[in-house]
């Protein structure tokens, strides 16, 4: 065959066609910072923590849920704290009683940062 | 990227240029054979229907192994309620290949939450397929709990560090990399000191026609590092391997088949076998994308991959589970 490009490209536009239908999809937008009787809620939601920085008295307690279809944790950079691994609607709660910054990420996808303020 | 032929060094009317647009134009369905460092390809149906004797001849290959990637047994929302099904699919066509793979690289997220069961239910599968072996590297969702070590002590026993090694087949010097622990906050994916360390060394003896293929999880070149698609350190490992003459470098993680040419390096990623996720940037978050059901499998796939001796010679094949 000189030149096999051209059979490739029959399959090319067939694969393409796929690809660009796909695109279309969305996820639901995320909710952050809810009051809840228990405390504070962060939602974790589209590879994100709803709040980027939450800004809380010193006592409250925070409770981040996880909204996303893959799992996610919640761990203090400076080890003050540290989820187990939170699947889909799993909840993790921490009491900051020390007025500080908390910085925290997701060790699973390391590009999730937030942190926590605490007056 | 231009139409016209730039280095033809073959006569075939196919030069690297040609084949990067070419792949970036067809995603899956292609042959690519490097040959003498020219890479020819093919469409898929002619293998699969044997209906060129050319491009038959040339992927008569003298090793053959499977990629896999991304099964996430257990994972059962919207963008795929039936994995085992999916997985089962890849086996069928992994079953149904010409050349019997010598053996699998499933290159990680094996697991969805690194339970127990879930590898369990992987491992018996893929007994079903007709390769030897399977060679796995881990997924950041393979080592969730205790930092790794129930992976390691599952399938690392042969393995340095947190589950990296090497092991040599047919002439080809493979690498299996570890990329998922210990990651920093903001960070990407990492292989840290110890283990690049350990690559410099072993590769050091090795004569530099030595075909090398790579593969972890993580992608070891920058697809998008926004969403996590990049490894910290993967320019310090890959400088080790810049005077070999011909470098495969083969990753998952991103659930989409993606190809660099880079020098002597190939860059190539896997889909899974699972669930799609979304074109870089296209879309709010890298999560589980949901596709119509009549077009999920379109979007799950595996790689094959030949070797022919002497040739230095890498056909990489993607095909979906369609």
């Amino acid at each position: 065959m000189k030149n096999p490009f051209r059979a490739v490209r029959t399959i090319a536009a067939a694969t393409l066609a796929v690809f660009v239908l796909s695109g279309a999809s969305k996820v639901k937008p995320a909710l952050a910072g809810e009051p809840n009787p228990d405390g504070i809620a962060v939602n974790i939601e589209n590879f994100s923590f709803g709040t980027a920085t939450l800004t809380v008295p010193a006592g409250t307690t925070v409770i981040w849920i996880n909204k996303d279809d893959v799992p996610h944790t919640v761990v203090s950079t400076e080890k003050a704290f540290s989820s187990s691994v939170l699947d889909t609607d799993d909840k993790f709660s921490y009491t900051f009683t020390k007025p500080g910054t908390y910085p925290y990420y997701c060790s699973v996808h390391p590009k999730m940062t937030a942190k926590v303020v605490v007056k | 990227m231009s139409d016209y032929i730039v280095h033809d060094h073959d006569h075939d009317g196919v030069d690297r240029r040609g084949f990067l647009k070419c792949m970036a134009w067809a995603g899956t369905g292609l042959v690519c054979v490097v040959q003498g460092g020219v890479l020819k390809s093919y469409g898929l149906s002619q293998l699969a229907q044997g209906g060129d004797d050319k491009a038959m001849e040339s992927m008569k290959g003298e090793l053959s192994f499977v990629q896999i990637s991304d099964s996430h047994m257990g994972f059962n929302k919207p963008a795929n309620s039936n994995v085992v099904a999916t997985l089962q699919a890849a086996i069928d066509k992994i079953n149904a290949l010409q050349t019997p793979p010598a053996f699998l690289l499933h290159t990680g997220d094996i697991s969805h939450l690194s339970k127990a069961g879930e590898f369990d239910t992987v491992e018996q599968m893929l007994k079903g397929t007709r390769a030897h072996r399977v060679f796995y590297v881990p997924g950041e969702h393979d080592v969730l709990t205790d930092n790794g070590k129930y992976y390691l002590d599952r399938y690392g026993k042969e393995a340095r560090g947190s589950g990296w090694y090497s092991f040599d087949h047919s002439g080809v010097h493979f690498i299996g990399l570890v990329n998922v622990l210990d990651l920093k906050a903001g960070g990407l994916g990492t292989l840290g000191s110890e283990q690049l360390k350990w690559l410099k060394e072993d590769v050091a003896g090795l004569s530099s026609s030595t075909p090398i293929v790579v593969f972890a999880h993580i992608p070891l070149w920058s697809v998008y590092p926004d969403w996590g698609w990049a490894t910290d350190d993967s320019a310090q490992a890959l400088s080790y391997l810049k005077r070999f003459g011909s470098v495969t470098v083969l990753n998952g993680h991103i659930h989409q088949t993606m190809q660099k040419v880079e020098g002597n390096i190939t860059f190539h990623t896997a889909a899974s076998t699972a669930f799609p996720q979304p074109h870089p940037g296209e879309g709010p978050s890298p999560g589980p994308m949901k596709v119509p059901a009549d077009q999920l499998r379109s979007l799950l796939g595996l790689t094959s991959v030949k070797y022919m001796q002497g040739r230095h010679s890498l056909a990489i094949v993607d095909s979906s589970l369609t």
